[in-house]
């Protein structure tokens, strides 16, 4: 088990998001975790990531406690992320954005003396090549598409070598052909590097094509949880959808 | 990078020669502009780089000065060594004092540095018998072998240089790089693995430290130091030096004091509402070039190629 | 150091009441502006002062007019007001696209603008307003005396907390604006003129600021400077009280209050620092105000 959820709770303002969920993630598995806005789905991975404080309950990683845990420190146990709104270094170039996670990660922040230039150029420019961004490795990255950032994303949440990668709607807002080919490459990825991956989505298409375990979440609790087969025909589950089926 | 360098070359030259022309007013306006040119882009390391808006910059101009004048003459500590206590008081200062800012973030940050400033500036106001009060403290020697203008702006030269040598290897360092990630993104910058707080206080004393420096040589320099250069509207000179330079370039900030120095000499002739004056500026920066002086020349003169 | 005498102390204390609800006034005005709008008003201090230096010039101009201070008071702080919407409408306006420092950036060019223009106009002396003629006089307190001007200030605060509480909290407008805090883009495809909702909040929180500095008018000399002292004053009230709580707000303002006040009494030349030590000691122990929520904007 990798992962580990255990009752966890999280209120905004007596308003409460997640409401005692508890789940385990498998090494290696591919998981989504599905639901209509506002069940939660966010509010649970800033719960893990470490960016908001659970108010009760316990996060495992890898058996260490994470739920106290900040951000940064989460992330060096090897966990990544991507965001729900496009979260890049928008001033810096493509590569610059990937090189930076890698040199955050190798430990070499603190470096003082020595010139940035091409400092881990192998190691960025594979991941750079990973995520098909190779040949716009000199672009500001604010000026890429909405479709490149979201690889860049990406690119920098593998610069990290996590182990579990956390992916908050990886296909919001894209074409049915990226939408496609963002999940294949994701897919390929996660096999290739032997990555657990836990992503929310809406597009039920996506989640059913790539997942081998679906969790689903509605109003802050965990309604059902199982195969994408089993998860179709859940009635309750499509009680919730219905009108929300894409 | 080399292209930058070259361009360096003729700047130099013009500074090296100043004093040969006879003139004792470019001089002091050349030891002025060197002075605070190293303050504003020791400013910059939080500003252009880190993201980080800082109101009480002149807090540690103003302990560098003191500190550096007060060894001097009250406690006869030879220049080297006050010379040097300047700079570690200021990286001291500026460590307490982020220690307690970088704890929120941008706005609130900001008038945190704001309310900081305004204590030390009470305390050297009121706290005659140290610092002088508010009638300041005068009388400040020059160094042994730097007893005149001339000498002294040449020693001057020396240090902004090495100083911006510095300034210019850590920012184009891991850590730079890493300081604007933050700038960019701080919560991104958080999921790579890195201590944002930690990074954020880091630079807020590297850049106290190099304030202190320019505060201790501008202390000497007018052989006095008086309690208005920790008083806010110092801190927002400096600021708007800054941002009239340019903040996403290493020597922006540099044009800036330059101009503003120039400016400021110009306006002060012909009315007292230096502020005013000091207002509008900013206000027209942000509304129409926030690039400042640099970014405004980038954009039309494509070959010069800048830091981001 | 002997202890001083209990009928003193208790007058500090009323001074320091009276200081409070000054900075409650400004404070709230501030975090009412940045809670709706996500503008750190610098320039807040400012508009204090301004209405300070009005009351000043329409009371020499209606002199020994009934309810001359009154009058001037209103005045004031609806020219105060307006500036305020004149700020707004034609320079805030553009930049809130812009990221939340440029705003504040140009709140601080303001101070510099606003601050020269009250010389330019009323040059450096420092000015006094005389009290209202129904409020001039003392009340005894245990055998001091304490201003009847201040006294009904003390009084002013609370009700104005309540009624700004209740405005927010339970008309419609309130909610509007409470909303407009939460998600400016959801309110505009819902109809609601959001502009003009954000004028409306800056016209009142201008109006408040301009309305402190006529009532502190009588209280505290008018002098260049005032504007940035308030300002730091009530930045620290709002970090003591806590970001974005209402009530924080207040509560800061009472205890800013009183330790200035009583902190003069123990250590006259260090009572600023004992602000400056409780607010550092809120920073490490809960920096998100001991009245605030966690997340802050």
């Amino acid at each position: 088990m990798i992962l580990t959820i255990e009752r966890v709770k999280k209120s905004f303002d007596g308003f409460v998001a997640v409401n005692g969920v508890s789940f385990t993630v498998e090494k290696g598995e591919l998981c989504s975790i599905i639901g209509p806005n506002g069940a939660g789905k966010t509010t649970l991975f800033n719960l893990i990531t470490g960016h908001l404080p659970s108010d009760e309950g316990k996060l495992l990683f890898k058996g260490i406690d994470i739920t106290y845990m900040p951000p940064h420190r989460i992330c060096r146990l090897g966990i990544g992320r991507s965001f729900q709104r496009t979260n890049i270094f928008p001033r810096l170039t493509v590569f610059e954005n990937v090189q930076s996670a890698v040199l955050a990660h190798r430990g070499k922040s603190l470096s003082f003396f020595r010139p940035v230039g091409s400092l881990f150029l192998k190691e960025t420019e594979a991941i750079l090549e990973m995520v098909g961004l190779r040949e716009y490795e000199k672009t500001v990255s604010g000026s890429l598409s909405y479709g490149f950032q979201k690889q860049l994303e990406l690119g920098i949440a593998l610069a990290t070598e996590p182990e579990l990668l956390l992916l908050d709607e990886p296909t919001a807002g894209m074409s049915a052909k990226e939408t496609h080919q963002t999940i294949e490459l994701i897919g390929q990825i996660a096999r290739d590097q032997g990555l657990t991956l836990l992503f929310t989505e809406h597009d039920m298409e996506v989640v059913f094509s790539i997942s081998e375990r679906i969790m689903v979440l509605h109003q802050g609790q965990l309604i059902a949880e199982g195969t994408s087969e089993e998860i179709r025909n859940n009635s309750d589950v499509r009680k919730i959808y219905l009108g929300e089926a894409r | 990078m080399s292209k930058e360098n070259w361009i360096l070359i003729p700047f130099i030259l013009i500074i090296l020669l100043i004093p040969v022309s006879g003139s004792r007013f470019y001089v002091f306006l050349g030891t002025d502009i060197l002075i605070f040119g190293l303050f504003a882009v020791s400013l910059n390391l939080l500003l252009g780089y880190t993201g980080l808006v800082s109101f009480g910059h002149a807090t540690y101009f103003g302990i560098g000065a003191y500190t550096c004048a007060l060894l001097m003459k009250k406690a006869s500590i030879p220049f080297p060594l006050a010379f040097a206590a300047a700079g570690v008081l200021g990286g001291i200062a500026a460590l307490v004092i982020g220690f307690f800012c970088v704890r929120l973030t941008k706005v609130y940050f900001a008038m945190l540095t704001l309310a900081f400033s305004q204590i030390v500036w009470a305390i050297a106001f009121k706290w005659n018998s140290l610092t002088g009060g508010d009638t300041g403290f005068i009388g400040v020697p020059f160094p042994q072998y730097l007893d005149s203008k001339i000498r002294f702006y040449y020693f001057t030269f020396a240090v902004v240089a090495v100083s911006l040598f510095i300034l210019r290897k850590v920012v184009n360092s891991p850590f730079g790089r890493i300081l604007t990630t933050i700038r960019e993104n701080p919560e991104r910058t958080e999921f790579i693995g890195i201590n944002v707080k930690l990074f954020q206080l880091a630079a807020f004393m590297i850049s106290g430290v190099f304030a202190a420096i320019s505060g201790a040589l501008f202390g000497i320099f007018n052989n006095n130091v008086f309690p208005d250069i920790l008083f806010w509207p110092a801190s927002a000179e400096v600021l708007i030096m800054t941002i009239l330079g340019g903040i996403y370039s290493f020597f922006g900030p540099v044009v800036g004091a330059a101009v503003l120095l120039f400016l400021r000499m110009q306006v002060t002739s012909y009315t007292v509402y230096w502020p005013l004056i000091l207002g509008m500026i900013l206000a027209l920066l942000l509304f129409f070039f926030p690039g400042g002086i640099v970014g405004f020349l980038k954009t039309r003169l494509v070959f010069v190629k800048g830091n981001r | 150091m002997s202890l001083p005498d209990p009928s003193f102390l208790l007058i500090q204390s009323l001074n320091g009441l009276t200081y409070a609800m000054f900075l409650f006034l400004i404070a709230s005005g501030l975090s009412l502006i940045f809670g709706i709008l996500g503008i750190l008003n610098f320039a807040h201090g400012s508009l204090y002062m301004l209405g300070a230096y009005f009351t000043h010039q329409f009371v020499s101009l209606f002199v020994d007019a009934p309810g001359q201070f009154w009058w001037a008071a209103i005045l004031a702080s609806l020219t105060v007001a307006v500036i305020g919407v004149v700020i707004e409408r034609f320079f805030l306006r553009h930049l809130y696209t812009r990221e939340q420092l440029y705003q504040l950036l140009f709140t601080y060019a303001l101070v510099l603008i606003l601050s020269d223009f009250a010389k330019i106009i009323w040059g450096t002396g420092q000015f006094s307003v005389s009290r209202p003629a129904i409020l001039k006089g003392a009340v005894p307190i245990l055998g001091q005396y304490f201003p009847k001007y201040n006294i009904v200030i003390i009084l002013l605060g609370p009700c104005i907390a309540f009624t700004f509480w209740f405005i927010i909290l339970r008309t419609r407008w309130g909610r509007k604006i409470r909303a407009a805090a939460l998600d400016r883009e959801m309110l505009d495809s819902l109809g609601v003129n959001v502009s003009r909702l954000f004028t409306v909040v800056f016209f009142i929180g201008a109006w408040m600021a301009g309305l402190g500095g006529a009532l502190v008018s009588p209280v505290s000399a008018i002098v260049p400077g005032m504007d940035v002292e308030i300002i730091i004053n009530a930045f620290i009230v709002v970090v003591i009280g806590g970001l974005g709580s209402f009530w924080g707000t207040f509560l800061g303002s009472l205890i800013v209050g009183q330790v200035y006040a009583l902190g003069i009494l123990a250590f006259p030349r260090l009572s600023l620092a004992f602000i400056y030590v409780l607010m550092a000691l809120v920073l490490i122990l809960r920096p998100w105000g001991l009245l605030g929520r966690r997340l802050q904007r």
